[in-house]
């Protein structure tokens, strides 16, 4: 286990000064949240490395890379994902920055209403909208097919959900809002002196936005289609659920396809490390891609600029806006809710096919819902509360430098960003279903996975919270002799209140709705929602399935206008590019 | 029982001598026993009481010792192929009768509950006490890993020889059979497929719906007997009609109904019964050159949390009470004294493809990758 005890040993140094030079607990409990750290995200990526390096006999090998780039089987998923990763990462920007261009820089009306649907799109769990769209554009009982069919006698649907055209659709839909908030974001930060100038010298609106623009977001333009581009390769929902009913594989699906009788684990963690070195690479260039530019005309403060008038042109603008929000959300929750209260969700919603059974058998008739809403809330409140308590730390010692070891925290505390959920999942597997440490069977270890997922988010939440944080108070406290914990806990922790109450939130609605880690890793004691649904879909429950689905929306939007309220009072970067 | 039946005449292999079906579950005189139930010759034994558990051997039967062990567990914990609703009927039953010990249903698809039971092992988890997969050839693998418990409930003794492992470590539970289905709203009965080569059928491209043998142990059954009656081409023609995979064995007859795909290819007999039922548009087609009979076999886990309550909550589903809910719920049962809903279709009538258990699980991994490879997934 390399990966582990490496920064645990360079820790040494950095530990000792800081102890020779303020005598209190907080180098101590530093140096362990680190080493903490260190194991939380090394061990399992540790476990991936070395099982795709040996055979099932536990022999050094390298078949089992063999395998994964020539088995027909394998590769042919591989290629699938990159074209999926290819056409979302497209699809998204082409909704994403004009709609994030129109909010931040026009006069469309209600922006403020188009920012919170698109935030809507971002917390709509994927699987769940991937399940909607079965029930809106299945090529023959899809509401929208059969509505084509019944105006155009058409004898060929519209358009077939199960289909590489129908997985990119459907996962765009919820991944464009990373192209929104990246350009909505830069364009909110560049002074808009030049395009006064271009408009002065004569430009028209078009010509200024596409020679003036267009070229300073574009850094944020590639940076959302990398990141749309990553979450479509890694998510597992959407293919499940539309690609191996038309009879192909992503790269996620086929992982978990490899853990199935008879499973071949070594195969899995080997075909994982492609996509690991993917994603790293892509993560790299994104922030490469956001530091190289340097935005000399970014000022990194918002300024005050005039919005450009749309005139006639706000209705095509609108109708864009609200297409794109009609296909993420509208038309999945319109779906979603009928089916929840049908008999038959293909028949027409008549009296006769009213029904509020399907709540009564979600919530009380089917035993795994029970256990798995407890599990899951369980589980969201632990992730959120220590993923909060862990964030704050590590931004602080991060933002004030408390021991000389901030850039590796910050390194390990980002890093699982770069690991998908599934890839994850596998080393967590393998590192937590044997001695010493058996966490499989329990709920510890998806609280593991969904700490360690969680983590980034929640640390570049609390590390923008700490920077709006004047450091002067702090100092104040240590010269009156506070300890470096004890001025984090009286003067930082409830200034920062409402930025770390933000940060609890996110953490939490990303826990409860989280699927691709939780699959590979739930047993019959540790199921959650999510799982339950996906067990669900297999079985084609789709009523029971739509009732979780609608509590688990109103649970993550009642917890949304939470972080709204505290958004709105306070100084959460996060929030309040949400909702400016 | 019809006495005109032999099981010779429904299968051959059932000629052989006794001794030969040590392992496997000869399903001749299975189909013998079902039959006789179905056409409802016997007269059903309307209460079940606990004198009829005295004839089996010491440890097995409902005894006051074994409720109250199973009591102070509190809990069995059931790892279970069968449909949902029917898992959670037969569940809130067996609590009805036993209060004090709760049912914890965990119902998946066969391989995937093999998957988590396999999976458990591995990590030395132990929590499954009773598990229940329609892949009988499950139970050889398991047994073969010694992760099975030795128990024979005082109910199975009327059951017929061929539903039991002859060791004593699995019984069948249920029966079924993966047979196509139609939605006859879209698709008028004349025109209905009446073979398995009728699906070849250049018209049913694009309208055909199978579960898949990676989830459904009912799919592996029904893929090794289309498989022993037309080879793996058949698959393979079959993957050229454009065919929409899911995965559970429940899921065809969802899409049938929405009318998603009008044809069913496989699935499973009772799940359309149950629909049909309920007023859904579904109708089986029980093909003429053979309907494939899946059986489902019961096992206690060796490492069971719940003994106790694994062995009465075995005893329970043996016994008449549940059976009879299988029965209800269009299922085909063991049990000699069942009483069959008048609708259903007597197997007496039927074609029936039979696969034994321990061939099932030396083809089983075959089987899926064949299957996996016609269909792309």
């Amino acid at each position: 286990m390399i990966g582990p005890a490496g920064p645990a040993l360079r820790l040494g140094p950095a530990l000792s000064t800081a102890w020779g030079r303020r005598l209190d607990l907080s180098a101590p409990v530093w140096a362990l949240v680190a080493a903490f750290l260190a194991i939380l995200v090394g061990l399992p990526l540790a476990f991936v490395f070395g099982t795709s390096l040996q055979t099932a006999q536990l022999t050094p090998s390298l078949a089992n890379y063999a395998a994964a780039f020539t088995d027909r089987d394998l590769l042919q998923p591989i290629l699938v994902s990159l074209g999926v990763g290819l056409g979302v990462g497209g699809l998204s920007v082409l909704a994403g920055a004009p709609m994030g261009w129109l909010v931040a820089r026009t006069d469309l009306p209600g922006k403020r209403v188009i920012r919170n649907l698109v935030l809507a799109s971002f917390v709509t769990p994927p699987f769940l909208g991937a399940f909607c769209w079965t029930l809106l554009a299945g090529p023959n009982a899809g509401l929208i097919n059969t509505f084509w069919k019944d105006l155009t006698h058409s004898a060929t649907p519209l358009f077939n959900i199960y289909s590489v055209g129908g997985l990119i659709f459907v996962t765009a839909l919820y991944c464009f809002p990373f192209a929104f908030a990246l350009v909505t974001n830069a364009l909110e930060l560049i002074s808009s002196d030049a395009e006064d100038a271009a408009n002065g010298l004569g430009a028209g609106p078009l010509r200024t936005g596409f020679t003036i623009t267009l070229p300073l977001v574009m850094p944020a333009i590639l940076s959302g289609f990398i990141l749309a581009f990553l979450q479509a390769l890694t998510e597992f929902g959407p293919p499940a659920i539309l690609a191996l009913p038309a009879g192909f594989h992503t790269m996620t699906t086929r992982i978990w396809a490899l853990f199935q009788v008879p499973p071949r684990l070594e195969v899995a963690a080997a075909y994982s490390v492609p996509m690991l070195a993917v994603s790293v690479l892509l993560l790299g260039l994104q922030k490469r891609l956001l530091a190289r530019r340097g935005y000399a005309t970014v000022l990194g403060k918002s300024v005050a600029r005039r919005p450009i008038g749309l005139g006639w042109t706000a209705l095509p603008a609108l109708v864009l806006c609200y297409g794109v929000l009609s296909l993420s959300i509208f038309l999945p929750y319109f779906i979603l809710i009928r089916a929840a209260v049908s008999r038959a969700w293909a028949q027409p919603l008549t009296l006769a096919n009213f029904t509020l059974d399907n709540f009564g058998f979600a919530l009380f008739g089917y035993g795994a819902t029970v256990q798995a809403i407890g599990n899951t809330v369980r589980l969201g409140l632990l992730t959120a509360s220590v993923g909060t308590v862990l964030a704050v730390t590590l931004a602080y010692v991060v933002n004030r430098r408390a021991i000389g070891i901030a850039p590796l925290v910050s390194a390990l505390a980002t890093a699982p960003l770069a690991v998908p959920g599934i890839v994850l999942a596998v080393g967590l597997f393998l590192a937590y279903t044997r001695p010493p440490l058996v966490l499989y069977g329990t709920l510890w270890i998806l609280f593991v996975a969904y700490l360690t997922r969680e983590l980034p988010v929640g640390f570049a939440q609390t590390v923008n919270t700490m920077r709006s944080i004047h450091v002067e108070l702090e100092e104040a406290s240590r010269i009156l002799g506070g300890t470096a914990l004890r001025t984090l806990r009286d003067i930082t922790v409830p200034l920062a209140r409402t930025g770390v109450a933000a940060t609890w939130c996110f953490v939490f609605i990303g826990a409860i709705r989280e699927l691709s880690a939780s699959i590979l890793l739930f047993t019959s004691q540790s199921r959650v929602i999510s799982v339950v649904i996906y067990d669900l879909k297999e079985e084609g429950k789709w009523e029971v399935i739509s009732v979780l689905g609608v509590l688990l929306l109103v649970c993550t939007f009642a917890i949304v206008a939470v972080v709204n309220q505290l958004g709105g009072r306070a100084s959460s970067p996060q929030v309040e590019r949400w909702n400016r | 029982m019809s006495p005109t039946l032999t099981s010779a005449a429904l299968r051959p292999r059932t000629a052989e001598p006794a001794g030969a079906s040590v392992r496997g579950l000869c399903l001749g005189a299975v189909l013998c026993v079902l039959v006789a139930g179905c056409t409802g010759a016997t007269p059903a034994a309307t209460t079940q009481t606990p004198a009829a558990a005295n004839t089996q051997a010491a440890a097995s039967g409902v005894s006051q010792t074994l409720i109250d062990a199973a009591r102070k567990e509190g809990a069995v914990v059931w790892y279970t192929s069968v449909e949902t609703s029917v898992a959670e009927e037969v569940a809130r039953k067996f609590e009805a009768k036993y209060a004090g010990v709760k049912v914890e249903v965990n119902r998946t698809g066969s391989e995937r509950v093999m998957q988590r039971v396999l999976q458990e092992a591995q990590a030395s988890v132990k929590a499954v006490d009773v598990i229940h997969t329609s892949d009988a050839g499950n139970f050889v693998d398991l047994k073969d890993r010694n992760m099975l418990a030795k128990y024979v409930p005082a109910a199975v003794e009327k059951y017929p020889t061929n539903f039991k492992n002859a060791d004593g470590f699995y019984f069948v539970w249920r029966s079924s059979m993966s047979v196509p289905a139609y939605n006859p709203k879209l698709i008028p009965a004349q025109d209905t497929p009446r073979t398995w080569q009728d699906l070849l059928d250049p018209k049913w491209k694009g309208k055909m719906v199978s579960a898949h043998p990676s989830y459904s142990g009912t799919i592996v059954t029904w893929e090794a007997a289309i498989t022993d009656l037309y080879k793996s081409d058949f698959l393979e023609s079959l993957a050229k009609q454009d065919v929409m995979l899911v995965q559970s064995a429940q899921d065809p007859v969802t899409k049938v109904t929405s009318g998603e795909r009008p044809l069913a290819i496989n699935g499973t007999d009772y799940s359309y019964f149950v629909d049909k039922k309920k007023g859904n548009p579904v109708e089986v087609i029980y093909p003429t050159d053979g309907s494939p009979l899946v059986t489902s076999p019961s096992a206690i886990a060796v490492d069971a949390p719940h003994p106790n309550a694994a062995r009465l909550f075995t005893e329970y589903l043996f016994d008449m009470e549940a059976q009879q809910t299988l029965v209800d719920d269009g299922l085909y049962s063991g049990h000699p004294d069942v009483k069959y809903p008048a609708d259903r279709k007597k197997l007496t009538d039927l074609k029936l493809l039979t696969e034994d258990d321990l061939k099932l699980q030396q083809q089983a991994e075959e089987l899926k990758k064949t299957f996996t490879q016609a269909f792309g997934a």
